[in-house]
């Protein structure tokens, strides 16, 4: 199968259960590589490999500070994914919208009935 | 949680990788919503949205009773959904099995909750799957959907140039 594009790229990024688990941490602010690896208690060639992935595809940005490299969380790349839920919320606005319709009916129709004054 | 839900819009949010918690609040009292919830003449009426035609709604609302939904899309093609009933508490919870036809390797436990506040109700639709996998293809199978959707809409802009 072809490889996908930028796009589908940041999903594959964030399937992987450790690299959204790095990103977890990383919601709560910048950290050094070493407390991601102290935190996840993997090897560091593992965690830097999942933070290249993670920063191949800009979901996370580094920054050297003296002798550490510090992580942070770039919301702005993980857009896509809130897109992708958002059309799936599209779907069920648009069938509740019809409910609503058939409910207003209900309504009256029990208005109509129960009402005993017309 | 969501506070002061408007109707009108849903709210779709991923609580575990493989969850999808759907929330709407409606200008209707519980029993209302049940019944529309929960009667085929009445799912008929909405369940497809704008995407297609219903075709079939079938509800045995017993525990163990099965539930089959098909609607013929905008597209042509047919998208059809069954499952069974693993719970009921009229007017408060329906607890189901949801399999998508045409992944059926895919099957979610749905639980719907009806929530009354001051005559109005809110449904919750907790969607568990037994994957990350499945649950993100459950939501990709929305966006094809919505595809189609769009692809009919350039279709007829298409027409009408010609």
């Amino acid at each position: 199968m072809a490889r996908a594009a930028t796009t589908a790229d940041t999903f594959n990024a964030v399937a992987e259960p450790r690299r959204r688990q790095i990103l977890d941490l990383l919601a709560g602010g910048e950290r050094p590589v070493n407390d991601l690896v102290h935190l996840l208690g993997l090897a560091q060639p593992q965690v830097s490999k999942h933070l290249r992935v993670l920063r191949e595809v800009g979901a996370v940005q580094v920054r050297g500070d003296g002798r550490q490299r510090l992580y942070r969380l770039n919301g702005h790349a993980l857009k896509p994914i809130h897109d992708w839920v958002k059309n799936y919320e599209r779907t069920w606005s648009e069938r509740f919208d019809r409910l609503d319709a058939v409910l207003d009916e209900l309504k009256q129709e029990e208005d109509d009935d129960g009402g005993g004054h017309e | 949680m969501v506070a002061g839900t408007s109707s009108g819009t849903a709210t779709v949010t991923l609580p575990a990788d493989d969850q999808i918690l759907i929330t709407r609040e409606f200008n209707a009292p519980r029993h209302l919503v049940y019944r529309a919830w929960t009667t085929p003449e009445l799912v008929m009426r909405w369940w497809a949205a704008d995407r297609g035609t219903m075709t079939i709604a079938e509800i045995d609302l017993r525990v163990g009773g099965a539930w089959r939904y098909v609607m013929t899309a905008n597209g042509g093609f047919e998208v059809a959904f069954h499952g069974e009933y693993r719970e009921i508490v009229p007017d408060e919870r329906i607890v189901l099995t949801e399999v998508f036809e045409a992944m059926p390797e895919a099957e979610a436990l749905d639980t719907v909750t009806f929530t009354g506040v001051d005559g109005r109700t809110r449904v919750q639709i907790l969607v568990q799957h037994t994957s990350k996998q499945f649950r993100d293809a459950h939501i990709n199978s929305g966006m094809e959907l919505g595809l189609q959707k769009a692809l009919d809409l350039l279709e007829e802009v298409a027409v009408s140039l010609s």
